[in-house]
């Protein structure tokens, strides 16, 4: 019985070291994720990421269909290598998923979930509701549209 | 004989005869120097200060410009050569004293614009920086499309990239094809003018790479298109500024060396100047105290 289970320890470490060599480059994703004043990742190797757009919300994984999005006010979050996760808030920007796997996220404005604070997020959509009321011509309303959206996004990320 | 011996000695010193300047002159040239000296001495500086802050700022906008254009790249896309109408930017800045910064892009658009009109294409430009528009517009004047001022006094953000690009898409010329044209910096002591491509959206949406990107119809792909310019415009504006920042840096301590050289030259002279008036003086007194006895 102890040989059987140093026979399984010995095992063991070849049986991970397979898997590794098995995981091979092939479906890595070259992740890259930066605003015009900070880079959060650059060419990370990650498992999965959530990000917001125009159409709706999906996931990349290695190996994604190609393509190109827009990104509206929402939270983006990455799924790291060793299963941790961190959030972020996007304001805008556009998402690329190219042919090799590497994906470029460019967002106009990017912070961490964290550094956001609810209750200036709800008084500034309050403030934006009211703003609504009394706004007139189209490029003004189209403003405070646009800071609308972007406030209930918050709101409702942080919730 | 007296009369004309008189003439003779009152003869004036002035005239067309260069002399060994006046001690005065040269008081007045080794201040003037100096002050010049303190100023360049000075502007290095602040050139300085600016350099590095606008290089801390260039490593995230290197790593987003990259990004924008890794798009452009992986899918090869090509404008067709038939097309007519051409866009150039260039950007540069407003202040001068940074060598040969203005005047490299300025040459690098003159050469494109006569290859583009030698081939009969239509080109207009948009000039960033008011030095580039103080170029260009003798001989250029008819292909400027916009120009942008009030670059270069503080540093570049995005909003202004977004300010630019929204002008020029509201212009109405609706380019084909178009590049940028930008210092690139590549280290405190170089820099070299490079030219990015910039694509139309009919371009991209008729790439025959673009079939194998999934879901994407005019909407978004306007919007991207859009985002990316502003990106590439950013992007230069940034590499622009650090670019021109260490190129004052450069001329200012150069030209502050200049001047150290000139001071210690007319220091001697100086000093070389009163002794020699000194000496004048002495011999006009011992002269004429021989003349007495």
């Amino acid at each position: 019985m102890m040989a059987a289970r140093f026979l399984l320890r010995r095992a063991v470490p070849a049986l991970r070291h397979a898997r590794c060599y098995a995981d091979a480059p092939a479906a890595q994703m070259s992740f890259t994720f930066a605003s015009p004043t900070q880079v959060f990742f650059k060419e990370a190797s990650v498992k999965q990421i959530d990000v917001p757009t125009l159409t709706g919300a999906f996931g990349i994984l290695p190996a994604h269909v190609p393509t190109l999005q827009v990104l509206r006010p929402g939270v983006v979050t990455v799924f790291n290598d060793d299963g941790s996760s961190t959030k972020y808030f996007v304001s805008s920007g556009s998402v690329t998923v190219n042919a090799d796997s590497s994906v470029q996220l460019l967002a106009e404005e990017a912070v961490p979930l964290d550094s956001l604070d609810l209750t200036m997020a709800k008084a500034n959509l309050e403030k934006a509701q009211s703003e609504l009321v009394g706004v007139s011509g189209e490029a003004a309303r189209a403003e405070v549209l646009i800071s609308m959206e972007a406030s209930e996004a918050i709101v409702k990320a942080l919730e | 004989m007296f009369a004309r011996t008189c003439a003779a000695v009152f003869l004036p010193q002035c005239g067309q005869v260069r002399n060994m300047a006046t001690l005065k002159d040269i008081t007045i040239r080794l201040k003037s120097i100096k002050n010049i000296q303190k100023i360049t001495k000075s502007m290095k500086m602040v050139a300085a200060a600016k350099y590095s802050r606008a290089e801390r700022a260039l490593k995230p906008a290197r790593v987003y410009g990259t990004g924008t254009m890794a798009l452009y790249e992986k899918a090869d896309i090509k404008a067709p050569e038939d097309k007519n109408k051409h866009l150039i930017i260039g950007v540069s800045s407003d202040r001068g004293l940074c060598g040969a910064i203005h005047s490299s892009v300025a040459k690098a658009m003159k050469r494109e614009i006569a290859k583009l009109s030698g081939a009969g294409k239509e080109v207009m430009i948009v000039n960033v920086g008011d030095k580039l528009r103080g170029l260009l517009y003798r001989t250029h004047g008819k292909h400027i499309l916009i120009n942008c001022k009030e670059v270069g006094r503080k540093p570049p953000s995005f909003t202004d990239a977004s300010v630019i690009a929204t002008e020029l898409l509201n212009s109405g010329y609706e380019f084909d094809q178009g590049s940028i044209v930008f210092n690139r910096f590549r280290s405190v002591i170089s820099y070299k003018t490079d030219e990015k491509p910039l694509f139309s959206l009919d371009t991209v949406a008729s790439s025959e790479n673009m079939g194998i990107y999934d879901d994407i119809d005019a909407d978004v792909l306007r919007n991207y298109q859009e985002f990316a310019l502003v990106n590439i415009i950013y992007f230069g504006l940034k590499e622009s500024t650090t670019s021109e920042q260490s190129a004052r840096m450069t001329a200012m301590d150069s030209a502050s060396k200049n001047a150290s050289e000139m001071i210690d030259k007319l220091t001697l002279t100086f000093n070389r100047t009163r002794q020699a008036v000194i000496t004048k003086e002495l011999i006009e007194i011992i002269s004429g105290a021989a003349a007495l006895v």
